[in-house]
Order: C-alpha cells, then structure tokens, then sequence
C-alpha cells in the first residue's frame, strides 16, 4: 500500500490549484451503440463569423471492446484478460474473495492484512519491496474493500518478469513479522485519528453507524475502529490471510500489451503452486435486507467552530444486480449524478450555499447505501436542509421533463468509451463484472437498457428506492449554532450523537 | 492514456532492468502548431486509438497576476466563465456537453487558468464552439448576481477545502512567512474571504479584457481527430475573436530567507504537523529535476531516507512527504511531516535535520539515483495515460519551453542528474535559512518545533 506519494499535497496547493468543481468519479456505464440525430459538418470558409447557435452533435462511434478473454490454472485461479497493444505496459490484479465482511468483531481485519502485505514478503522486508517496485518501474499496491483482497501491479512489459516475481512474493508469501505488524497498527490507529479531525470522514463514520445497525458489516468504517485494531498482532493477521488467501477463491485480471497464451505461462510459473487450504472456504455473512428507517431521524455531530456542516441523507441502497440499475443510474444522473443535476444546481447553482451537491447509490454484493450530500455554509444548514428535501421530494412527486431525461440518458451512454480509456480502467471494469457475476456481454444489453429508460421509469425508482420520509439525517457541524434552525424544520426527531452513533446527552 | 499513445508507443520497449530509460527510444508525441492571424496557439495531437477527444484551453493568467486587494479573482473569474455566454446563456454550457456525453472543468493556478472538455470525439465541433463563444461574448451577459453567486460558491469552495480542513489553513500561512509582502506568491490562490468580497462587475470586465484575448491563450486538441478538421473548425469558431492587448507578465522573482522564520498555527487537529519550505529555483531551470529527484529519495518510497527514519526507524511520525514545486516566477521545496500521536515535533525536526545534512555531506548512493530516476520516470509516463494529461502536458510544454512535444527533452532533464548534482542541491537549497510552521492541537504549542534548533 502506497501511502507516501511522492507529490502528496495535502494542506497545500496541489499544482492544479482550486478548480471549477471536485473532480467527478463517473459511475460504472458501458457502451453506446445508439441512434441520434446525425449532421453533416458544414464546410465554412476560413474566416467566417462564428455561428450563433451550437454545432450539431454526430452520433459518436460505438465502442468496440476488446473481447474479455477466459482461463482457469489447474488450481483453481481464475484469468480475465484484455489485450490492448498501444503501449508496453500490462496491468495485473489480483482479487481473493474475503474483504471486511470477514471482519466480524475485528473492525479493519481485512483492510489491515491487505496493508501488510507489502510490508514485508518473500525475502524482503518493505524498503527492499518499494526499492525493487521503483527500480522496475512497477506500481505495486495492495488493499481491501467490503469483499475482495487485492494487490495491483502495473509495470512496462519489459520488466513484466521480475515484477510479477515481487507481485507473487507479496501475494503468497507475506511475512507478517511482529515488528511490521505493531508498527502499522500504530500508524493504522493515527489514521484512524485523523479521520476523526475531518469532517467529510467524520460525517461518513457517523452515517455509517446510523444507517447500518451494529451486527451490520457496514456499521464500522472499512478501515477499522480503534478499539479493535489495537488488538491486531501477528497471529491475528496470519490466520486471517491463511484463511481467505487461497487460489479457488481467486481471480487475477490482467490487462494491457500481453497475449493469453503469454499470461497463463508467466502466471503459472509464479501462481501454479499456490495450493488451497484443506478448510473450509470462509463464507461472509449475509445480512437480511435492510428495511428502511420506519421514520425519518436527525443526527448531529458536534464540531464546534465548523466553517460549514456536512450534511449526509441516506438510506439502505439497492443491489447493482436490480434490474431496475439503469433507471436508477439514470433518475440519479438527474438528481444529484451529475453537473447540471437538481441538487447541485439548486444548492450550488441557485443559492451558493455550497461548492458542490450531489447524490449517488454505493453498489456492493451487499447493497451500501444512498446518499444525498453537500458541505454547506453553517447558517444556511437548515435552509440547505430544505432545498435537499424539496428535491428528493420532487424527483418523486413529478415526472422529469423529457429534456432532462434525453440528457441523463446521453451523459451516460455516449460517455461510456472514456470510461475503458486505460489498463486500469478496463481492469476495473471487468473486476466489477466479476464482483457481481454479470457476463462479459453486458456491455453489450446495458446501452439499449437506458435508452429505454423512460420518463415513468425514473419516476418508479425515485419512489421505489429512497423515501424522504424514511432516511437518517446526519450533519457534522457546529451543533450550538445549527440545532435550533433544524429543530425548527420538525424533520424528525433531533438527537446529538457521537461518531459511533451513540447518543450524548440532548 | 495506457491504451493508446500516440507516437511512443516503443518507449519502453528496449528498457533494461538496471535503467528503464537507458536504451529507450525517443518519446515523441506528435504534434501541429498553428497560430491563428488573432493570435490564438492551435495545437493538435492525433490518438485514433479510442473515439474520444480532450480540448485543453489555456489562458497565461493566474493568481500570480493578480492586484493587492483582489486575492482570489482569477480563480472566481474561472467559475465565471461558466455562467453563460452571448450565444450560450446559462446554464447551456453544461446542459450541452452533457448531452453530448462530455464532461468539463477548469482549474486555476499561480501562473495559468485552464479549461478542458472531455468525451465523445463526435462532440469536438461542440467543445471548440462553447470555448470561443465565451472566449469572444462573456462580457455582454455577465451581470453583478452571477458574479454575487459564484462569489458565494467560491467562498464555500475556501471553506470546504481550505478552513473546515484540518492542517487547511497551513498554506496560506507559509507562503505569507515565505515570499515578501507583495509578491505575486505570496498570497494562496484561492485568495482571502475580504478580497473575494471585495471584487466587483467592473473587475470582472477589466480582467477579461485584458486576460481572455486569443493572443493570451493556448489551445491544445488530443485524442480521435484530424488535424486539418480541427483546424478549420478552430478558425471557423475563433478567428473573428479580436485581438487583446498584449499583456507582459512579471520576469522571474526568486526570494531568499535572511535567517529561519517559524510559525505556529493552533488548529482543530489530534497531531502535529511540521512543514520545512525552502526558496528554490523555477520551474524547467537547470536545477528543478535534480530537486524534484532529492524530494523521492527524502520521501517518495518507504525506503527513502526521511520515511525510513522517521516512519520506520524511529515510529515518531505517521508520515512524511517531500516535493519540489517550480513554478514560473519562482519555485519552492517542502518537507512536511506529522507526528505520531501526542508526539512532540523537535523530535522530528532533529532527524530531519541529520538526514538533510547527511545527503548534503555525502550524497546519494548510485543505487538510490537509479531509483529515483527510474520511478521518476515510471511516474511521468503513467501520468501520460489519458489524453486529458496528454493534452495538458502539451499545453504546459508550450506556455513554459515554447514547442509541445518536449515529453522527451523533460525526460533527458531527469536521465542527466547525477549523485553530485542531488548532493550539491540538498547543501545550496536546503542548508539555508527556511520557513518552519508547526500545526498543533489547540492549547499544546508546547509540541511546536523549536526554531534554535534549526539555524543552519
């Protein structure tokens, strides 16, 4: 894991300086094969006066995907590969099933084993692990999410060789020495301090433990609460990686200037006698559905002297295998998915009450949550409370103007090729096909299914999917100046609350 | 962009293990220059490999030309450009693209305001056209309420990312300790809350007739187009765009620290922070690469030597970066390292000290310039996946060294450093008087660094 970034700029400038917006991570889309109005471009002489109306927009030219190409070694590790030849690197990832839903009573179990990994493997300890990455040339990275353990590799494919001999070094054989173990627990813990100094992590610790009850997964943060990561030793981290860390729960997908029959051999040499444990394979709890919130509940966290509040709305989210994922892909490009969205328009746009709002749907093998957001001026809190209310209301209540549709519908469909633009985006994109078991074809069904996505669809969805009357409410902000304004709004009941949810005092 | 380079695609293709670099052929990212008779750069890359196409505009404005009292305007005359046009009125600008499928930005820094369009390669015609409507017709629309309202977004942008930030407020403070007052530098980009509120209609029209003129821009078109295509289009959209005034920019203006200054800023955070900045030099001057190499190996891998002994070695800090920052009138060098918890910073300040007087006395190891070097490049090269970065770099390259494609020549500055050269920068830059801020947690200025300690 690479925590030290050679151009780290936190709490300075960043070379790009303030920009117009925060930069907008696009949700999984996929590829356009569709039908708009064609126009012919006009020739011009060279000096004419500008036109006074927009150009016409073509019909921009289908994606072609590589194929998703499919093998499985002897011992169970399942291939995905995409070739893409313009440029000598090859990305490697490698995904075993068993992320922080293993955790149990052991917060940040897993994210912390996926840490270790590179802290020592093979015969090298961490300085010999990030001396021999940069002299390759190699990115090497390992990490976690709520379901997978992961280790990236990305390196030119003139050193392909040596770099996927560290990968299976770090991957296969970790050291998990006690020193290195108690040294990232201590650094862990720091980490987990200062989440707690930031209020957009604070707000997302506190919703998290409102929204997901406590024998939820997602009650407690990825990363680990410190009560039990102070616990975490050696053996802790062993038998863990021991457990999950085997091949038949494990696929790699390699992207970029390599052929199949290329892979499988390298990856052979280094993976082929990576052997399954004898015990049973860990399944992951599965958590019943969530019900909504019968009723709808404010939270505050106090962070006196706050410049702003970080206002989080939200609610037990869906599965990214509904069939109804693209209308609500789309009914959320129009709420709070995009730019031009309502939440944005009206809460930046319209009122300046904050530099940027927005709304979105967490999509795991165990739906996470839906969430409206924005960090807003302290005084206007109850007032953005408001707006955010009129809008979720809204997308409900009436059905978006066709205008609005056709546009969400474009934004996603005809963005879709900058979306599979690098290895590690098309990396990413057949991970998430894997993560929910949809075929290599989808690419293909999911286009013709937004376009078809109608005006009566997003309307269905924002109601099927979200109720304003049933969500918590949780702002980080200055609780003396913010609470009579939002006790005054009578969302719901008022409560003060600590960021693992608990109550203090009234 | 990984998937399809342009003209380098045989970059690494002869590296070696001890060199990633040392065989390689040329980089080259092949490029047409044109300037339009109004002055306007036209710069286009062809990448046919994916049907996507990146417009990267930049106007030669930025913070550092600002006027004293109107800190912030050339990043709030950024978020104005997006409130309409003369023949695309609010909230067009967005509505359009994203029907093409196309997403925009702008970002502002010292030296530069940039503006960019991404997506389908079937929305070029659409980008360039909304680029020269408000390059040609932003004054005739702009009114006072746009500017009140994307003054409050600006302010709320400072808030969010800047006051309600822990360590968020360092910043401002260093560069006010580091550049004499007046200073184009001196001040932070995003400009102070009574500036903002002090700018008016009248300014935003003054600075656009003096910044936004094609004579003051550079415009770079990467990804699946044709060069003649683009253009025609270019000329089509923007060569009735009159000619500004010209507009000279203030020459170099490197500074220097007669004798170690400290701050201390308590702040609402659980661990102290340290920050050590230097005056350095600008930004593609002989000595800006082997600085940026001495900032890696102090801090750009687990095994550089500040991480080591700071993070592993001794497990006083959580972690500790280093960057060489160029810019145009002037540059500056960080060390900024946060302790453990409850730790005191004196600790920190006297092994960053040893390590900084011990690669002044003896140098790097051939073993750790190679590294660094080759991450170095790694890391160039990565940043070069997208035709986003591609055209940007295109454009930087441009504004700073006159000719696009100088990926190559960039490289070669980086090949050239030797151990001597990394020795002789860490003893001229960082054995020099130097700003020392210590961000604490309210009401424990006891952990705050000691400034004795640090006089060279």
């Amino acid at each position: 894991m690479t925590r030290f970034a050679q151009d780290g700029r936190d709490g300075r400038d960043g070379r790009d300086g303030p920009a117009r917006r925060l930069p907008r991570v696009r949700q999984f889309m996929t590829v356009p094969t569709v039908s708009a109005v064609l126009f012919a471009l006009s020739a011009l002489p060279a000096f004419a006066q500008a036109p006074t109306t927009p150009p016409p927009v073509a019909a921009p030219a289908g994606l072609k995907l590589p194929p998703i190409q499919l093998a499985k070694l002897p011992n169970g590790l399942s291939l995905r590969l995409v070739e893409m030849h313009e440029v000598p690197l090859v990305q490697a990832t490698l995904r075993v099933k068993g992320g922080g839903r293993l955790d149990g009573d052991r917060s940040g179990l897993a994210s912390f084993t996926a840490n270790l990994l590179d802290e020592g493997a093979g015969d090298r300890d961490a300085f010999g692990i990030a001396e021999q990455a940069a002299f390759l040339g190699a990115d090497i990275g390992t990490t976690a999410d709520w379901d997978y353990l992961v280790v990236n590799l990305n390196t030119p494919k003139r050193t392909l060789g040596d770099a996927l001999d560290l990968m299976a070094d770090v991957a296969l054989r970790p050291t998990f020495k006690s020193a290195d173990v108690s040294r990232e627990r201590d650094l862990r813990l720091a980490q987990i301090i200062q989440q707690r100094d930031q209020p957009g992590g604070m707000a997302t610790l506190a919703f998290g433990a409102i929204v997901f009850p406590a024998a939820h997964p997602y009650h407690r943060p990825l990363g680990g609460d410190s009560a039990a990561v102070v616990r975490f030793d050696s053996a802790t981290v062993r038998s863990f990686y021991t457990r999950v860390f085997r091949p038949d729960q494990a696929e790699l997908v390699i992207t970029g200037d390599i052929t199949m029959a290329e892979a499988r051999a390298e990856v052979s040499r280094r993976f082929g006698r990576w052997i399954p444990n004898r015990m049973a394979v860990l399944r992951p709890p599965v958590p019943a559905p969530l019900p909504r919130p019968a009723r709808r509940t404010v939270c505050l966290v106090d962070k006196p002297g706050a410049a702003q509040s970080v206002i989080m709305i939200g609610s037990p989210g869906v599965s990214r295998t509904n069939p109804d994922y693209p209308a609500i892909e789309v009914m959320n490009t129009i709420l709070g998915g995009s730019f031009s969205s309502r939440l944005n328009q009206n809460l930046r746009e319209t009122k300046g009450y904050t530099y940027g709002a927005g709304s979105g749907f967490t999509y795991r093998p165990v739906p996470g949550p839906f969430v409206a957001r924005a960090a807003v001026r302290t005084d206007v809190t109850d007032s953005s409370l408001v707006e955010f209310f009129k809008e979720l209301n809204s997308i409900r209540d009436s059905a978006v103007s066709e205008i609005e549709l056709e546009r969400a519908r474009n934004y996603i469909v005809f963005g879709l090729p900058g979306e599979f633009e690098t290895t590690g985006q098309m990396a990413s994109q057949v991970a998430e096909l894997l993560t929910f078991g949809l075929p290599p074809t989808y690419f293909d069904t999911y286009v013709g299914q937004v376009r078809r996505v109608s005006r009566a669809d997003v309307q269905r969805v924002a109601r099927q999917y979200f109720d304003p009357a049933q969500v918590d409410v949780v702002v980080v902000g200055d609780v003396e100046k913010i609470r009579p304004g939002i006790e005054a709004l009578g969302l719901g009941p008022v409560t003060v609350r600590d960021l693992e949810g608990r109550e203090v005092g009234r | 962009m990984r998937t399809h380079p342009g003209g380098w695609s045989a970059l690494l293709a002869c590296t070696t293990a001890a060199s990633l670099s040392a065989q390689a052929p040329a980089l080259r990212v092949p490029v047409s220059v044109d300037t339009l008779a109004n002055g306007l750069a036209v710069i286009v890359h062809e990448d046919h490999s994916v049907p996507i196409v990146a417009v990267n505009l930049w106007y030669h404005v930025g913070s550092g030309d600002e006027k004293a009292g109107r800190t912030g305007f050339a990043h709030l005359f950024e978020h104005l450009m997006f409130m309409g046009s003369e023949h695309a009125e609010y909230p067009a600008f967005d509505r359009l693209l994203e029907a093409a499928g196309a997403d925009n930005n702008g970002s502002t820094t010292e030296d530069r305001t940039n503006y960019y369009e991404y997506g389908p390669a079937s929305a070029l015609p659409l980008m360039l056209w909304l680029e020269a409507d408000r390059m040609g017709g932003l004054v005739p629309v702009m009114t006072g309420e746009k500017v009140d309202l994307q003054r409050d977004v600006v302010k709320n942008e400072r808030r969010q990312s800047y006051e309600n930030q822990p360590y968020g407020l360092a910043n401002e403070t260093i560069l006010a300790l580091l550049y004499p007052r007046g200073h184009p530098y001196s001040w932070p980009v995003i400009g102070s809350m009574a500036d903002l509120s002090a700018a008016s209609l009248e300014d935003v029209k003054d600075f656009f007739r003096r910044y936004y003129a094609p004579n003051n821009a550079s415009l770079v078109v990467a990804g699946d187009v044709k060069s003649p295509e683009v253009l025609r289009l270019a000329r089509e959209y923007f060569s009735g765009i009159p000619r500004g005034p010209e507009t000279a920019r203030s020459e170099a203006a490197l500074v220097s620290l007669a004798r170690d200054t400290s701050g201390v800023l308590e702040d609402r955070v659980q661990l102290a922070r340290l920050y050590y900045v230097w005056p350095t030099v600008r930004g593609f001057t002989p000595d800006d690469p082997a600085l940026e190499l001495l900032a890696y190996l102090l801090a750009g891998e687990k095994n550089s030597r500040l991480t080591h002994a700071l993070v592993y070695d001794r497990q006083i800090a959580s972690s500790v970066y280093a960057y060489q920052d160029g810019k145009r009138i002037a540059g500056d060098f960080s060390v900024v390292a946060t302790a453990k918890p409850a730790q005191a910073l004196p600790d920190l300040q006297r092994v960053i000290e040893t390590e900084l007087k011990r690669i002044a006395a003896d140098g790097p190891t051939a073993r750790e310039v190679d590294q660094a070097r080759n991450a170095t490049e790694a890391s160039f090269l990565r940043r070069l996946e997208t035709v986003n970065e591609k055209a940007d770099a295109l454009n930087g390259y441009y504004v700073r060294l006159g000719k696009p494609d100088m990926f190559e020549e960039h490289l070669q500055r980086y090949r050239a450093v030797t151990a001597e050269d990394i020795q002789r920068v860490a003893r001229q830059y960082l054995q020099a008087p130097r700003v020392v801020l210590s961000v604490v947690p309210q009401g424990r200025a006891d952990l705050a660094a000691k400034i004795e300690e640090v006089t060279p």
